[in-house]
């Protein structure tokens, strides 16, 4: 196991070489002359000649990837261009915010789904299973964006049961008042996708030959259904649920622009669009990092729901 | 064996021949696969400039409403103000400007302004500058469906010609573009976009492509690339030993050619079930991106930006806008899914 663990941790380290390569690059060859974007038109010669030695930029091009090293080992990714905020800052105070919506919806996804798959993989073939996936079919063709718009317009504006949009200070006024309205959309909105995609992985395990064995000496459907089904489909649960993590800490960039929650998403959105290199550069390089620890960790947790997998 | 023996052989159908016969019995593919034309048709007619060219003409009065619900009387009345008391005081004997206003006003009747009649109400309604949503709603389908068709065409060449030289050459080149793949799969997807965006819209390409919808195909096809990479990839593998390619080999076929004209031709049902479902993921990309402010110029139409003006509209009342976009897009996401479902049908009937 350990063998296992050390040496995924050393094939990580070409690929997380090659991210940093990546966004480097981009950014150097692609991205402009940061000290144009950051003094505007009617700078001075003297202006610009002294940002440029206070990014390094008037370096040789390995030393300043050097540089860029060590900012992502460091933390020291210096400050905002657009609002001299300390880039560590920025994602100390936008990252809880985040984890404040995207947890519920995480939770709340995973479990409706598994229920729901599973109650359509239990009466699969009827009226009731075809009509749930022609369902999912079409809605699966409307925009995320119109849901969201009719969402809150019904929700909140006609019905006001949530407020329109809002942010506040305390964590449980924003769980309690703030947090449900996008969490009951971005929830809604994936139940049908999410809900097909689960009843596939417990159609796969019905059709196998212990779950007749077990029909056969008599054991109740809720106890096949919960107790055997369950437990023989957690791989390929497990497996999606690892590709929607790293977005847990990224947050929902739609939501968060839309109800004007000051998460991580529409931090990096502002970023995209007032040229504020570092912090997307931050937020890109750490959430690759973090999908390959997911990744890894996932792998080994096969190896704890499924003692038959080997680890190699 | 004579010559009449060979030709008395039944004459096997070829690979497209066939699916075309599979495609044409299924109902709900052929039904999908007219109203994908009919778009395709729409977007031939609107890139022509035979329909919807004038959508930016201000045909009736902001949020005129669509012909069956009829003008909105709100009840509300300009106010009148109370004519002035007393008599007006001639003040042209003091008004220095008095003795040119007669030859302003012959200046002025020099040129002719028409004031357009603006109507009240339009076939399915206006905007909040009273532009027609009709002919806006297919011009924003012109913008989309091309945006999706030609990211997805860039994708898919990129992702099948990567895919192509890791799988046949495997080795070193393998190697070089697994590493490559690996990195862009574990970037996430929007960051990544987001990355490229920011670098397109503020570095020395941005000028070359001014944020027109170039901006948005190059973001889509430069990330969206990595699945069919991967899919090629692995039909490469499983072709590359084969004995039609180790016959090609023999006679002498070179690299290129095993390559793109024996094997391709053998794996395209699969480049064009990706490619067609990229279109569809890429055209619901483009409205996220238009929301965000990343998308398609203030100065074209696309579903996308049509959905984002919808939000604020909502509030006033006013879903013309909404419904339009929504339906026109969901018809089309719709039609194009199924299609490919049943291209996949119709080209590899193993699968299933």
């Amino acid at each position: 196991m350990f063998s296992y663990i050390l040496r995924r941790v050393l094939q990580m380290i070409p690929t997380l070489a090659g991210v940093v390569l990546l966004i480097f690059f981009l950014f150097k060859w692609f991205g402009g002359d940061p000290a144009d974007i950051m003094v505007g038109l009617n700078a001075t010669k003297a202006q610009v000649a002294s940002i440029r030695t206070q990014l390094g930029l008037d370096r040789p091009v390995w030393e300043q990837l050097w540089i860029f090293v060590q900012q992502i080992f460091t933390f020291n990714w210096g400050k905002s261009w657009a609002t001299n905020e300390a880039i560590s800052e920025i994602f100390a105070t936008r990252l809880p915010v985040t984890l404040t919506i995207m947890i519920p919806i995480l939770l709340l996804q995973v479990t409706l789904s598994i229920i729901a798959g599973m109650a359509v993989a239990y009466v699969r073939g009827s009226l009731l299973d075809r009509t749930v996936m022609l369902i999912s079919t079409v809605a699966l063709s409307i925009s995320l964006l119109v849901y969201i718009v009719v969402g809150q317009y019904v929700f909140a504006f006609l019905l006001g049961w949530f407020p329109v949009q809002g942010w506040s200070d305390s964590l449980w006024k924003n769980l309690t008042t703030y947090a449900p309205l996008p969490v009951l959309l971005v929830v809604l909105v994936s139940l049908a996708p999410e809900t097909r995609l689960y009843r596939s992985f417990f159609l796969d395990e019905i059709g196998h030959d212990y779950v007749r064995t077990a029909r056969a000496k008599g054991v109740a459907e809720n106890t096949i259904l919960f107790k055997h089904v369950l437990r023989n489909a957690m791989i390929p649960i497990l497996t999606n649920v690892a590709t929607l993590l790293p977005g847990v800490f990224i947050g929902s960039f739609l939501i968060e622009a839309f109800f004007s929650i000051p998460g991580l998403g529409r931090e990096v959105v502002t970023a995209v669009n007032r040229s504020d290199y570092p912090v997307i550069q931050a937020a890109t390089v750490y959430l690759a990092a973090l999908t390959m620890v997911i990744n890894l960790a996932t792998d080994v947790m096969y190896k704890f729901v499924d003692p038959r997998v080997v680890l190699k | 064996m004579s010559l009449d023996a060979l030709q008395a052989l039944p004459q096997s159908p070829g690979v497209w021949a066939s699916a075309w016969k599979r495609l044409k019995g299924n109902r709900v593919g052929i039904i999908s696969l007219v109203i994908t034309l009919l778009f395709i048709g729409l977007v031939i007619l609107a890139q022509l400039g035979l329909v919807a060219k004038d959508w930016q003409t201000e045909k009736g009065t902001a949020f005129a409403p669509p012909h069956f619900i009829g003008k909105i009387v709100d009840g509300s009345q300009t106010a009148v103000v109370e004519g002035a008391q007393g008599t007006a005081v001639d003040i042209s004997d003091i008004d220095p400007l008095a003795p040119r206003y007669k030859e302003w006003a012959e200046r002025a009747a020099q040129f002719k302004t028409s004031a357009m009649e603006k109507s009240d109400t339009l076939p399915f309604g206006a905007d909040q500058l009273g532009r027609d949503i009709v002919s806006k709603v297919i011009k924003g389908a012109q913008v989309s469906i091309t945006v999706g068709l030609i990211s997805a065409l860039f994708a898919t060449i990129i992702g099948t010609v990567l895919g192509a030289l890791g799988g046949y050459f495997g080795g070193k080149v393998g190697d070089v573009l697994e590493w490559v793949y690996n990195v862009f799969t574990s970037i996430p997807y929007i960051l990544l976009m987001f990355s490229v965006a920011a670098v397109l819209k503020s570095g020395p390409l941005a000028k070359m492509f001014n944020g027109g919808v170039w901006t948005v195909i190059i973001i889509l096809s430069v990330v969206g690339w990595t699945g069919i990479y991967r899919l090629v990839r692995a039909e490469y593998i499983k072709h590359r030993s084969r004995e039609y390619v180790r016959a090609a080999e023999a006679i002498g076929a070179s690299h290129t050619s095993r390559m793109f004209t024996h094997i391709l031709p053998n794996i395209s049902h699969v480049v064009l079930v990706q490619l067609s479902l990229h279109v569809v993921s890429f055209i619901k990309a483009e409205v996220i991106l238009s929301f965000l402010g990343l998308g398609v110029p203030l100065d074209m139409v696309s579903w996308g930006t049509m959905l984002t003006e919808a939000q604020a509209e909502l509030v006033q009342g006013k879903w013309w806008q909404l419904v339009a976009a929504t339906a026109m897009m969901a018809t089309f996401v719709t039609a194009f899914a199924l299609l490919t479902d049943a291209l996949r049908d119709a080209l590899d009937p193993k699968l299933r």
